[in-house]
């Protein structure tokens, strides 16, 4: 057992000495073994680490092993004790070892960058002890030290830091990540204040920041984690108690560099990361419970109370056979209170579901957390975890010498960021999943440019659907969505953004196949099925946790697809409580639960896409859309454009249609893919378009929206009907502003109105039509019967009040009777529904009174 | 050069020649001509045949590191794991160091230098693969022929193995013509047990293998997978040609788990044990499997030629010659089958022919699920017929949709987190799969919701071809390719693209002997491999439709809404394609013919009017 498990940076608690901060001797140069040359040049290093110990000198013969193993590298505690960089010799923390530049502050072990156990290893006898270790301890030596196996040069190293945090001003930065700061002073000088004021000793540093500052000190940071967060830990320390030297903090500031531009998916993590800072996402699937990771054990005599302390070294305790003070063999016991424990948690990770090539399973990573990052993350939480990815080998048996030839792999995780947690405040969280490259950007932007973008992408929508172009514009103007506005301050409270749409029409019509083609490419939708879905299970229910006994909110459909879209195919078999849940969502996008003692009310800001089929099977054109699908109209009326599929049932369709079916059966791939956008494309349009298009209205466009909205109550107000509502104005202006995002632009313009006016009449002249007069008639969707019926309803009232009146003092009638007198007088048919609903007009006069199969008169 | 004993015995010598000679050149690529050389061995003529097969050779006959054959399907992926893919050994009594290679093996030999800097470290991806699901009895067979024929006892030095070939034959015919539904590889279980009662029926009890159907026996593999491993997919068909490893020493890992070594490397002790289970399973039941080469499986059809159809053009006109006469032959016997029916013989045929063979965004082209109703009820003639369908079809799979069954049933396969692994489920199939879903076993009653997720399933299955497998936070959509054939009395609740109604023209007074007559009929093997041989080919050739043909199918579109415009949808038309298509392709044609079109269309109008007239029977049909 002398050596088969050295492991990457072993130890990280003796980096050197770099305690002394006047290592800037006269220039020397670098150290001639970088590791960046030795992963380049393919000749992988199982674990590429910082062995350790301590500075080579630039001319030191002994690495030739990058492996510090049997070296003895034995520095006696005395030469790093007064190191800031201590991290991982607890017996510092504990008892407090004077500390020169930071008062006494404890430092607190990071085992994130290097564990403890992982401590030099002796065996004097392999190799005769190195020159590192005479480097090491005279530091003063005056000639410029890297870090053994690295470029980095303590000193300069930390100055870099210093003067990026006291510097480092983000030109970048918008008011809402930076609450509270003033955007012209340097950041982090503002937040070490903020850590002096709070008390919270964590310096979250992003990456991005210091590769715009000093991309050579970035590039050292992502190389050598190991050798440089510590550095840049003591020059905050440094810094920090030289600025607040009155501040007390539980241990000293603790550096947590995050957003590593080596962001990566699981999938491209290879053995040229081992050792690296990387940042990855993922989801959470599942976390161990803490793991109390012994540092430091705590041995006492039995016979003089003499105590001692053994440091773990990699998972061992070597019990000391003799105590030192009274010679006792086997007198030592562990006394386990007093012996030190770090916290650990093991998290695995997931690769997020949008990262994953097609028809492979996702990939799984395992994390540990150290210390105040325990119990951080949740299953289920999406995360980036920045941290140093390592790689162990397993050993086949503690007896076997031979191993199997495998390493295990992991993360040390330095910092977390959830991505999911900024939905609670803001709706910009794609921004942070989403990273657009430049290239992507730019074409995406060409294709902005082009004047026929919105037709080209409409008809890259669902390639395979036939025709119906107007939906297809229709759902894609849903697809980009209106811009967000917020008037809670003046007490209205958001408005809704989100473009609902319901198709109806024949079955057999491609709805399904709409529904399922937008489903698939929006990350965010869900698709359900009004059959299959009850109310809880398109909002929430509440549930007993079997495992932990506790009641758990399980989200459903409606909730799962916030900021997303939310496709219910068989909108009509829906039961009508499942629907009633609708209404609140369809207009104010939010969800209450009031259900087994949890009360509390969700964001649903999802736009609906329907697809409801007619009643009878067939759509009845001589009925109205509420007749034909029978749906509520205060439901309807929340949707903002309807459109019917319907079998134009003309040849030159049907000639085309055919043509289009025939090609896409013989056509290869190759040629569809030239035809159409991609779909990967029209993915990322959306995506962009949803983050950072926000149009606004403009000054021509809100008047050509005036004149619209006037324009559709003239219409209607001429033959004595209301043909528009607040309501209409409100699509049209959503209609409009998806529209801008489809061109990229921030503005609202006329060419926007126009379109979104067409759009919405045609929709209207599909859905709303009276079939009765061929007038567009929006009654039929806001009040569920047009004005014609209404008017034709009054008048058989009153025809049958002048036919009772003039059989004059009769009072009671047959109904029968009454029924084929009327149709004898009227010119009209009258149908028994009719009839109905002119004696239920008249009983509301208390005209008279119908009982069973009678009718009396009143008064 | 090595021997062909060479080669195959001890694979990896060859690997460690070429590894020794690029030594002196380290830009030479040697990892790329081992793959080439095996390549090239294998490709010589039968050279694939002599290699033994995992799949028909139990594990304890076959050597330890030598090259070995796996027809699988890829039913799990792991994580990829990192290796060393070169590292250097000292000997402790000389102290001379010797570099080695780690490629192809799991287990490095004594003396590991850790801190050499010759050490590579390498990355590969573990697939756990399983036996093609659903395979039917007649395929083993036909492949333990051929092996007989070959040069097995060649390559398998244990003499014993030979004698017991023969036994295993007679054994597999009888299960053959008994019909039973799930004995496939009954004849190897049989005679594993009297042989090697000890190895690996014991330890199989408690090991989960995660079949994705249930009673399926086999060994089950880790294959570890050294080149593109992005290439290949969940749920791919593979004939994998590996190096076997099945040293102790990876069960033994399993085996100390618990106690001592948790201490010593933490890091290993946070896995569960279920993980550690089934991450690393017992070599001896699980054995791993370094792959050097991998074929897709285009057909899983021993019959046919190993190579694709193109390459073979020989083969190819010999049998589209035939095609016509095998296809009539076919059609009375499934006329007999169905008791008469021939346009339902018909329809069956272009069902077993159909085959997803493009994806227009989410629509599945060529797909042809169909929905036989008016099935008998009585004396089991849905089984009956389920069974005769089996001997044609390479991989088949029989769901009885009782009330118990899809409520209890795991159909989607699952993530188990705790043992990270994805659970298969019934409806983890391989591509052409014959999927017998039997709806005249269901009774009234309440599916709870297990039930509605697999009959939810199903439905996504047949119209989209597709299975969400649920990984608990999120579902993901795995693309499949299956036949769904459903049986019912009335209409299907399920979704079909084509529904006909049985019309029994013979009232056989007893069904059972009926059917087992006929099934009995052409035992004579060569007719039913003249079948099989005709499905698997039909089902792969190439299909177009040219400039004419597209015009006056459109034409023929126009007309037909013209005179009754509610008769003919977009849908029907995209059916009578299909049907034209699969019509063409079962005659051998390779493109659409005017006769073929008008064919399509008048057996489209044949079913039609049945099912109207079946309507105006029933009235209640929706």
């Amino acid at each position: 057992m002398s050596s088969p498990t050295s492991t990457p940076g072993r130890k990280r608690g003796r980096d050197g000495n770099p305690a002394t901060p006047s290592s800037e001797g006269p220039t020397s140069p670098p150290s001639q073994r970088r590791r960046g040359q030795d992963s380049s040049n393919g000749d992988l290093m199982p674990m590429p680490t910082s062995p350790a110990t301590d500075m080579l000198s630039p001319a030191a013969p002994q690495d030739t092993s990058l492996f510090s193993s049997p070296r003895a590298s034995v520095l006696p505690n005395e030469v790093d004790m007064s190191s800031p960089l201590m991290y991982g010799t607890p017996s510092s923390r504990v008892e407090g070892t004077p500390r020169s530049s930071v008062r006494g502050t404890p430092a607190r072990q990071r085992p994130d960058l290097g564990s403890v156990r992982k401590a030099p290893q002796v065996d004097l006898h392999s190799e005769p002890p190195s020159a590192d270790g005479a480097v090491a301890s005279e530091p003063n030596a005056g000639q410029r030290l890297v870090i053994w196996g690295t470029d980095v040069n303590v000193g300069t190293c930390k100055e870099k830091f210093q003067r990026f945090l006291q510097r480092f001003i983000d030109p970048t930065a918008t008011e809402d990540e930076n609450a509270g700061l003033d955007l012209n002073e340097p950041l982090y000088m503002q937040k070490l204040e903020e850590i002096s004021v709070v008390g919270d000793p964590v310096l979250n540093v992003n990456c991005l920041q210091v590769q715009s500052f000093d991309a050579e000190l970035y590039r050292q940071l992502i190389c050598y984690p190991q050798e440089v967060i510590p550095t840049f830990d003591m020059a905050v320390n440094e810094l920090f108690f030289e600025r607040f030297p009155d501040s007390i903090l539980e241990y000293q500031i603790q550096v947590r560099p995050y957003n590593a531009l080596k962001t990566r998916n699981m999938r491209s993590l290879n053995p040229e990361d081992i050792d690296q800072l990387i940042t990855i996402s993922g989801m959470v699937i599942r976390t161990s419970q803490l793991i109390p990771e012994m540092q430091e054990a705590f041995f006492q005599c039995q016979v003089c109370a003499y105590s001692t302390r053994v440091e773990v070294d990699r998972g061992r305790i070597a019990e000391p056979a003799v105590c030192r003070h009274c010679n006792n063999t086997h007198s030592l016991a562990l006394v386990h209170n007093r012996s030190a424990f770090s916290d650990k948690q093991m998290i695995k990770i997931q690769e997020s579901p949008e990262d994953m090539p097609a028809g492979q399973t996702p990939h799984t990573t395992i994390v540990y957390a150290h210390n105040d990052l325990v119990d951080k993350v949740q299953p289920g939480d999406r995360i980036n975890i920045t941290g140093i990815y390592r790689a162990v080998p397993m050993r086949v048996s503690p007896i076997q010498s031979n191993v199997k030839s495998v390493y295990k792999t992991h993360i040390d995780a330095i910092h977390f960021r959830k991505t999911d947690e900024k939905r609670l405040h803001g709706l910009d969280e794609d921004a942070e999943q989403k990273l657009f490259t430049e290239d992507r950007v730019q074409t995406l932007k060409e294709l902005a440019a082009k004047p026929d973008v919105y037709e080209r992408l409409s008809s890259a929508l669902a390639p395979s659907i036939y025709e119906h172009e107007d939906i297809k514009k229709g759902i894609l103007l849903q697809l980009f969505g209106g811009t967000r506005k917020d008037f809670s301050q003046t007490g209205r409270g958001n408005f809704r953004a989100e473009v609902n749409i319901l198709l109806c029409g024949d079955p057999g019509t491609s709805k399904s196949q709409l529904l399922q083609y937008v489903f698939n490419l929006v990350p965010r939708g869900q698709y359900t099925s009004g059959k299959g879905s009850s109310a809880v299970g398109l909002t929430a229910y509440v549930m007993k946790d079997p495992e932990t006994r506790q009641l758990v909110l399980q989200t459903g459909a409606l909730v799962l697809s916030d900021n997303g879209i939310c496709c219910i195919d068989e909108f009509d078999k829906m039961s009508d409580s499942t629907r009633s849940v609708l209404h609140e969502v369809m207009e104010q996008q939010t969800l209450s639960i009031a259900k087994a003692g949890i009360i509390c009310q969700l964001n649903a800001r999802t736009a609906v896409l329907a697809a409801a089929n007619p009643v009878e099977s067939q759509w009845n054109p001589k009925k109205t859309t509420i007749e034909n699908i029978q749906l509520p109209h205060t439901l309807l009326s929340r949707f903002d454009l309807i459109f019917l599929m319907l079998d134009p049932q003309d040849e030159a369709y049907d000639r085309r249609l055919a043509h289009h079916l025939v090609s896409l059966y013989y056509q290869s791939e190759e040629q569809i893919e030239e035809e159409f956008l991609d779909m990967a494309v029209l993915r990322d349009y959306i995506a962009y378009a949803r983050t950072y298009i926000n149009p606004r209205l403009s000054e021509e466009a809100s008047q050509a929206l005036i004149e619209a909205y006037v324009d559709m109550r003239k219409i209607g107000s001429g033959r004595g009907m209301v043909s528009a509502y607040p309501r209409q104005l409100e699509s049209l202006i959503r209609l409009a502003e998806a529209h801008a995002k489809v061109r990229f632009s921030e503005k609202v313009e006329t060419i926007d109105v126009e379109e979104a006016k067409r759009l919405h009449r045609e929709a209207l002249k599909q859905s709303a039509t009276d079939p009765r007069t061929g007038f567009v008639d929006i009654s039929i969707l806001t009040t569920g019967m047009s004005a014609t019926a209404r008017k034709r309803k009054e008048e058989v009232a009153q025809a049958l009040k002048k036919l009772i009146q003039a059989k004059g003092k009769t009072p009671a009638m047959k109904y029968q009777q009454l029924l084929d007198d009327l149709r004898g007088q009227s010119e009209t048919a009258i149908t028994k529904e009719l009839f109905d609903e002119a004696l239920r007009s008249l009983a509301d006069e208390d005209y008279l009174t119908v009982t069973g199969k009678t009718v009396r008169l009143l008064a | 050069m090595p021997s062909t004993h060479d080669w195959i015995n001890n694979p990896l010598d060859v690997v460690e020649g070429m590894f020794a000679a690029s030594q002196s050149n380290p830009k030479s690529g040697w990892e790329a001509k081992v793959v080439e050389f095996f390549k090239d061995r294998l490709k010589e003529k039968d050279a694939h045949t002599w290699v033994p097969s995992l799949n028909d050779v139990p594990l304890h006959y076959l050597k330890p590191n030598s090259l070995v054959k796996f027809r699988c399907l890829i039913q799990d992926m792991f994580d990829p794991e990192f290796f060393m893919g070169a590292y250097e050994t000292v000997d402790p009594s000389t102290n001379a160091k010797v570099l080695r290679c780690g490629r192809y093996k799991d287990v490095t030999e004594c003396g590991v230098d850790f801190n050499s800097r010759n050490t590579v470290t390498a990355e590969r991806q573990t697939f756990y693969c399983v036996p093609i699901p659903g395979e039917n009895p007649w395929f083993s067979l036909i492949l333990s022929h051929s092996y007989a024929c070959s040069s097995q006892a060649r390559v398998v030095p244990s003499t014993s193995y030979a004698p017991t070939r023969q036994k295993r034959t007679e054994d597999g015919q009888m299960c053959a013509s008994q019909g039973h539904t799930e004995q496939h590889g009954n004849g190897d279980c049989k005679r594993q047990e009297t042989e090697a009662p000890s190895s690996q029926t014991a330890s199989a009890s408690h090991l989960d293998l995660n079949f994705p159907l249930p009673g399926e026996k086999g060994p089950s593999c880790l294959v570890k997978v050294y080149e593109d491993w992005d290439s290949f997919k969940l749920n791919d068909t593979l004939e994998v040609f590996g190096i076997l490893s099945v040293s102790p020493a990876l069960s033994a890992l399993a085996d100390e788990k618990d106690a001592s070594s948790s201490i010593l490397d933490p890091t290993e002790s946070m896995e569960t044990a279920e993980e550690q289970r089934v991450h690393s399973p017992p070599a001896s039941l699980v054995p791993r499997l370094h792959m050097l080469y991998a074929r897709p499986l285009p057909h899983n059809n021993p019959l046919l030629p190993s190579a694709t159809l193109e390459d073979n053009s020989a083969f190819l006109s010999s049998t589209l010659s035939e095609m016509a006469s095998v296809r009539a032959e076919l059609l009375t016997y499934l006329t007999h089958v169905l008791l008469g029916d021939a346009l339902a013989a018909e329809y069956l045929i272009l069902h077993l022919i159909s085959n997803v063979y493009a994806r227009r965004d989410v629509l599945p082209l060529g797909k042809f699920a169909m929905n036989l109703s008016g099935c008998p009820a009585a004396a089991l003639y849905t089984q009956r017929f389920y069974q005769i369908i089996q001997q044609l079809v390479p991989s088949s799979f029989y769901l009885g949709m009782s009330l118990q069954n899809m409520n209890q049933m795991r159909l989607v396969p699952k993530k188990d987190y705790v043992a990270n692994r994805l659970v298969s489920g019934a409806l983890q199939l391989a591509r052409n799969t014959f999927l017998f879903l039997d709806e005249t076993h269901l009774e009234q009653g309440q599916l709870d919701t297990t039930g509605v997720r697999n009959v939810t399933a199903l439905g996504n299955l047949i119209s989209w071809q597709k299975v969400d497998y649920d990984f608990n936070y999120h579902q993901m959509e795995f693309p499949c390719n299956i036949n769904v054939l459903i049986a019912s009395e009335g209409r299907s609740l399920l979704p079909s693209d084509c529904q006909i109604h049985l019309q029994s023209q013979v009232s056989p007074p007893n069904m059972e002997e009926y059917l087992s007559n006929i099934q009995l009929h052409p035992q004579t093997s060569s007719q039913l491999n003249k079948f099989r041989i005709y499905l698997s080919v039909a089902r792969q050739l190439d299909y177009s439709i040219s400039d004419e043909m597209t015009k006056s199918v459109e034409d023929d579109f126009v007309d037909m809404r013209k005179d009754d415009p509610q008769s003919v949808s977009a849908e029907d038309l995209h059916r009578m394609l299909v049907v034209a298509r699969l019509l063409s392709l079962s005659l051998g044609q390779t493109s659409l013919t005017r006769d073929s079109w008008l064919r399509a269309k008048h057996i489209d109008m044949l079913r039609r009017s049945r099912m109207e007239q079946h309507q105006c029977v029933n009235g209640n049909e929706p």
